[in-house]
């Protein structure tokens, strides 16, 4: 950045995001990884050696070899391309589920924080109830409602997952609304909306961002728990978690049906716990380091 | 706007609080008015109701507030409105500026955004007027190039460049009042100087009416046309700035203005008004500095509110006697 001329908000913070990620190898590794990932997730059934659901007969539960080299299952599929096709199931539904969580959740959260009273109570009562029951219990409750299913699944994540961004977002409300410029955007007559949007929502940011990517990463998990039960992804399609189910029963003999998509699942949720580090200081502004602090104040 | 009469206007105004140990009152009766132009300070130690009379006045107190009385900005009744339309009147009338710069700003959004807000909130402003706006306010309150400095971010300014910043704000729809709620307390005194100089040479300039809210005697001297000063949710005495520090009438100023450091006599101690101000819980029946007051010039004043009496020339004071009559100069 030279000097100070005239950026927009966006290009200076987009600036600022690729410099603050170049300092941070775990960061950079982390968004490698995920770049990765999601080309894996798009273009995975062309990337995949052979097709998910080709057999090959005379090699079933064989160990990793040039041909195959994650092994093969007991029916005898390669669990590489099955590996790589299921990323794509991952990534959809994690991005999908914490999508829907997130937009509930933050709704719920400004709305209960803002006004408080009885709004407050009243949603925060809801949550409290869905918070009650344990997250896996209540998702296969909604499972079993809607039955099985991607979709289903996809739902039920986002469901369990929305009071704990309600609550995140309404303790931090609760805190950015008793600030002076809460009260000075109120004395000069801003509308709620206005305000929410302007000044409350961007002060959250940083920790929705972080419980974005901690969420992001357990969504990835527990579509692998619920694939495991069997209530997710349905066979014969591919999913980490249910790779690791029909593995199970092999995992004394055959060890790559369960480390290979255990590995997957393993990184990228790494992966998106250290971007998801790295992007919260980014997105505030208080963490510029003295550099560039002084170099724009000059 | 409209004609001769005054920008704000209150009276009798009480607030109230509904409280576990019984009803606060934490502004009793409070009237007083301010002009095109004119600068009233309202003077008093924490908790004597000098915010809360301006917050209620404007419709901003909390929800647990109750408000009687009657305000009227620009000859409108004020209270009466619908939620709404109060916003949308306080909002194009009154910029207020508050105590600290540090935490008045939002840490996340850029100045520029942040001064023209009420433009684009009031005025219905497209986002590049409104930007020319904020450069032009950031001029007017004597920002370095501001151009340049509209999409910097609060953190990288100093603390008087912060006050600055929100006295723009505060500007942005050309109000018709300033109300400034302790402004330079945050500020050291070099600073503090320049801010009361700004806020001065902007309301020659713009004609705004001001007031401004402070416990800091200098700074009345400097900055005021008249001066309120309460205590225990009440104005004990008012009076031109002039006036008032030559013959401060009620006990209470007079004991304020004792307690003022002077450089004639540095090294001295400063005389201290003993005791605490009264719990709005439990207010005196009688003079609510009765308990502190050194005088207590009359048999009435533990028992009986003094009532405000003209001693000549718009100067008003809450006490039963004059101080010539009980022997002492004023």
């Amino acid at each position: 950045m030279s000097g100070h001329e005239a950026m927009s908000d966006h290009e200076s913070s987009f600036r600022r995001a690729v410099a603050t990620l170049r300092r941070d190898p775990l960061a950079v590794a982390g968004a490698v990884v995920l770049a990765v990932l999601v080309v894996v997730g798009v273009l995975g059934p062309w990337l995949a050696p052979s097709g998910t659901n080709d057999v090959d007969v005379n090699h079933m539960l064989a160990h990793p070899t040039w041909a195959h080299p994650f092994g093969t299952d007991e029916l005898g599929r390669d669990v590489l391309s099955r590996v790589i096709v299921a990323a794509r199931v991952s990534l959809e539904v994690a991005v999908v589920s914490v999508g829907l969580a997130l937009a509930v959740g933050v709704l719920i959260g400004l709305v209960s924080g803002y006004y408080r009273g009885w709004v407050d109570n009243a949603l925060m009562r809801c949550m409290d109830v869905l918070f009650a029951f344990p997250v896996l219990l209540l998702a296969v409750a909604i499972v079993a409602v809607l039955g099985p299913g991607l979709t289903t699944a996809m739902v039920a994540i986002g469901v369990v997952y929305a009071p704990i961004f309600a609550r995140v977002t309404r303790a931090s409300v609760l805190s950015v609304r008793e600030q002076v410029f809460v009260r000075a955007a109120v004395s000069i007559g801003t509308s709620d909306a206005r305000i929410m949007r302007r000044h409350v929502l961007p002060n959250i940011a940083a920790p929705l961002i972080v419980q974005t990517s901690l969420s992001l990463a357990f969504a990835i998990l527990s579509e692998a728990a619920l694939s495991f039960l069997g209530l997710g992804v349905q066979p014969p399609a591919p999913s980490w978690g249910r790779m690791l189910y029909d593995g199970r029963g092999f995992v004394t003999d055959a060890w790559w049906l369960g480390v290979f998509p255990g590995a997957a699942i393993f990184v990228t949720v790494l992966a998106f716990n250290l971007v998801g580090d790295a992007l919260r200081d980014v997105l505030d502004p208080r963490q510029l380091t003295l550099s560039e602090a002084r170099r724009s104040t000059r | 706007m409209s004609g001769t009469g005054p920008v704000l206007r209150l009276d009798d105004l009480t607030v109230t609080f509904g409280t576990r140990r019984g009803p606060a009152q934490a502004v009793a009766g409070v009237s007083w008015e301010v002009g095109r132009g004119e600068t009233l300070a309202l003077v008093g130690e924490s908790g004597s109701g000098k915010s809360m009379s301006v917050l209620a006045a404007t419709g901003l107190t909390p929800r647990s507030a109750r408000v009687a009385g009657q305000v009227q900005l620009l000859g409108e009744d004020l209270l009466a409105d619908t939620e709404p339309r109060r916003r949308q009147r306080r909002g194009r009338h009154i910029g207020f500026v508050f105590q600290d710069p540090m935490t008045s700003l939002n840490p996340v959004l850029p100045i520029g955004r942040q001064v023209s807000e009420a433009c684009e909130e009031h005025l219905g402003m497209t986002r590049r007027q409104a930007r020319d706006r904020a450069v032009e306010l950031l001029d007017l309150v004597g920002i370095p190039s501001a151009r340049e400095r509209i999409e910097a971010y609060p953190h990288q300014f100093s603390g008087g460049m912060r006050q600055r910043v929100v006295i723009a704000m505060a500007l942005g729809c050309d109000p018709d009042l300033l109300i400034a709620d302790e402004p330079t307390t945050a500020l050291d005194v070099t600073t503090q100087a320049q801010i009361v100089e700004l806020v001065a040479s902007l309301q020659e300039r713009l004609g705004t009416a001001v007031v401004w809210i402070t416990h800091d005697l200098g700074v009345v001297a400097g900055i005021a046309d008249r001066v309120a000063v309460m205590y225990g949710g009440r104005i004990v005495e008012q009076a031109r700035v002039d006036d008032l520090f030559a013959h401060p009438s009620h006990p209470y100023t007079e004991a304020l203005l004792a307690a003022r450091p002077d450089p004639a006599h540095a090294g001295g101690e400063l005389p201290a008004i003993s005791g605490s101000p009264p719990s709005p819980l439990d207010l005196p029946p009688g003079c609510a500095f009765w308990p502190r007051c050194p005088v207590r010039g009359d048999a009435r004043c533990e028992h009986e509110l003094p009532p405000l009496r003209e001693v000549g020339g718009g100067h008003v004071v809450r006490t039963f006697y004059r101080s010539e009559d009980i022997g002492r100069s004023a």
